[in-house]
């Protein structure tokens, strides 16, 4: 046992130096990142700065850096950390931080600091230059949509002027004309009209949509005398519906047979919702459902009972993933754009006429661009050479909104 | 006449401008109007939820005090509206007490897997919320009944682009075509790849079509308003 013992220190005397050597790779702190570069955001409000970075030499995916640690500094502070980066783990890629904060003012200057951090501690720092963040008036990145929303506007401005002294043939739409059909039914089974405004609240422009062709719905239902139900899911659209209605029964001399009752609140949540319009229309068979405004998967639910009691159904959404239900399970359907007309439609207002006629012109150059980006893409994959000037698709690039 | 007409407009038209300026301008103080506005909407539609419950508590009770049809089922809505209000505004409704390193924070119960609004959640509303969202597949299958039906030109079209879509999303369906080759000109007329081609091609220029009308009737709609020509939502005609 003793005799065994300067062998054993003999052993480790060589060990010693070997560890040594091996030790300090394996367990000192990992490299710094390369270049930290950190620029102001474009486009902004100037209260952003975006910090990129090169990976540390040590970031190659064995786990010797578990994260970066990003730090600001004013000009003559000290540094404060602000956020870590995840490692890159050998990736081409460099790190990257958006510093989106209202610390940061406008036009002063400001430096940021990245420490690589492994399981053994952190990495010396590696500084950026001087950065600072500024302001846009006009964000650059969305010129295209700019110019859109311009000439669209300006369609539809000059038609509204226009249709003032120009008749406009608006092409008939079945959905529309049946709105009369569905009420007179209803009057003559004697039976209510239901409303349905959606399930969404007033800041969607479906809802408001919808709520403005309950103004022409309620104008019919005082007229003939014909019972109006409008059962709601948010309490602004209620409020703003009994608004619309009553105003609409004051216009047509019969404030009398209106009541806030009409319009009524039953719950914010979807499927209790549709759960509750189910049991109106089972227990009170309206002869006529109108479906306006903005849907989610209970279209169908709703769509479906008003089927099976037989009610004439007009539905009327912008929702794309609700269209196919509403055309399958009701008598007419508005599908987007038409939607978004009815009420301008069925006013016979010629300036509201008018717009409309504006948003075909929009139509009509969408559809020009269309076949040119068409035929661009298709004569370019068929080998011809196509000059660049025509590549449309450049305008409609959007990535940068 | 200016409580009612004019200044619900001066308001809308205001609103609506700066919205779309703030889209388009980043500066200080436009830039962030946007978000601002959204706020303000999300504050007033809390508060209006009084109106809305006030409206359900009153229409409810009304059926209950004369006795009108079905009345039975009004007292299980405000009996069920009542206790939801009273187990989520009670923060301190645990079941069995707290746990350890648990204290009463007003609406951190809410959250709290052995707090008793959570229990109704979890066993009353998800369930029924369930239930009802169950019943979509039978109403798919009775409203795909009639659209498929061939009556006509466009419903056999219909029909048959809807069995090929399908076939092609499941094995069997696959099995039929499995004998053509996996490349060349005739693997293009495997099953899967004619359902991905109706399904990339024909369904996707639909859906942009009509999602590029959607926008220009966005468009077209916020203008009317903005501009004040379209006065519907005031109750005009």
């Amino acid at each position: 046992m003793i005799r065994g013992i300067p062998r054993l220190l003999s052993a480790s005397a060589l060990l010693v130096p070997l560890c040594l050597l091996v030790v300090p790779s394996v367990l000192a702190a990992p490299a710094p990142p390369g270049a930290v570069i950190a620029s102001d955001v474009p486009d902004d409000r100037g209260h952003a700065i975006l910090v990129e970075w090169e990976a540390s030499p040590d970031d190659d995916g064995n786990g010797a850096v578990t994260q970066y640690i990003i730090h600001r500094a004013a000009a003559g502070g000290e540094f404060e950390r602000v956020s870590t980066g995840s490692p890159l783990n050998g990736s081409d890629a460099m790190g990257s931080y958006t510093d989106v904060s209202d610390d940061i003012v406008n036009g002063e200057p400001y430096r940021y600091r990245v420490v690589t951090v492994g399981p053994e501690g952190e990495s010396a720092p590696t500084d950026s230059g001087e950065v600072m963040a500024t302001a846009q008036w006009f964000n650059k990145g969305r010129w295209r949509m700019f110019l859109a929303v311009l000439f669209l506007s300006a369609a539809i401005i000059y038609w509204i002027k226009r249709a003032q002294s120009k008749e406009i043939y608006l092409r008939p739409v079945a959905g529309l004309k049946a709105f009369d059909e569905a009420v007179g039914r209803s009057t003559e089974m004697g039976q209510p009209v239901l409303f349905v405004p959606g399930i969404m609240d007033m800041d969607q422009i479906e809802t408001l949509a919808g709520v403005n062709i309950l103004g022409y719905v309620a104008n019919m239902t005082s007229r003939y005398e014909t019972k109006l139900e409008v059962p709601v899911s948010r309490s602004l659209v209620m409020a703003h519906a009994r608004e619309v209605v009553k105003e609409s029964y004051l216009s047509q001399g019969r404030p009398d047979l209106y009541h806030d009752d009409m319009i009524h609140y039953l719950t914010d949540d979807q499927f209790a919702y549709a759960a509750a319009v189910d049991g109106i229309m089972l227990r009170q068979k309206p002869a006529a459902c109108f479906y306006q405004g903005k849907f989610y998967a209970e279209s169908l639910i709703l769509a479906e009972t008003g089927n099976s009691i037989g009610a004439i159904q007009i539905a009327g959404t912008a929702s794309p993933a609700q269209l196919p239900f509403f055309i399958t399970a009701c008598d007419y359907t508005l599908i987007g754009e038409e939607f978004f007309a009815a009420s301008a439609y069925l006013s016979d207002d010629k300036r509201l006429i008018g717009s409309i006629r504006g948003q075909d012109v929009g139509k009509l150059i969408f559809m020009i661009c269309l076949a040119i980006g068409i035929l661009y893409v298709t004569l370019a994959a068929a080998g011809v050479p196509m000059p660049e000037q025509l590549d449309i698709s450049r305008f409609f690039d959007v990535s940068g909104s | 006449m200016l409580l009612k007409r004019w200044i619900p407009l001066f308001i809308l038209i205001f609103v609506g401008v700066l919205t779309l300026t703030s889209w388009f301008v980043p500066h200080d103080p436009i830039g962030n109007l946007q978000d601002d506005f959204a706020q303000f909407f999300d504050i007033i539609a809390s508060f209006a939820i009084i109106l809305g419950a006030a409206n359900l508590i009153k229409l409810q009770g009304t059926k209950i005090a004369r006795r009108k049809r079905n009345w039975q089922y009004s007292i299980v809505t405000i009996a069920g509206f009542l206790v939801t209000a009273y187990i989520g505004l009670n923060w301190h409704a645990y079941i069995g007490g707290l746990t350890d390193g648990q204290s009463y924070l007003a609406g951190t119960h809410v959250n709290r897997s052995n707090s008793q609004f959570f229990w109704i959640y979890w066993n009353i509303f998800t369930p029924l919320s369930a239930t009802m969202y169950a019943l979509l597949a039978f109403y798919v299958a009775s409203a795909s009944y009639r659209a498929f039906r061939a009556r006509n030109l466009e419903a056999t079209i219909l029909l048959v682009a809807g069995i090929i879509v399908m076939m092609g999303r499941v094995p069997l369906g696959q099995a039929f075509t499995g004998w053509l080759p996996e490349a060349g000109f005739w693997s293009a007329f495997r099953i899967e790849k004619v359902a991905d081609w109706i399904y990339t091609y024909p369904n996707a220029a639909g859906q942009r079509a009509i999602m590029i009308g959607i926008a220009l009737g966005v468009v077209s709609t916020s203008l009317r308003l903005i501009l004040g020509i379209e006065k519907s939502f005031l109750g005009e005609e």
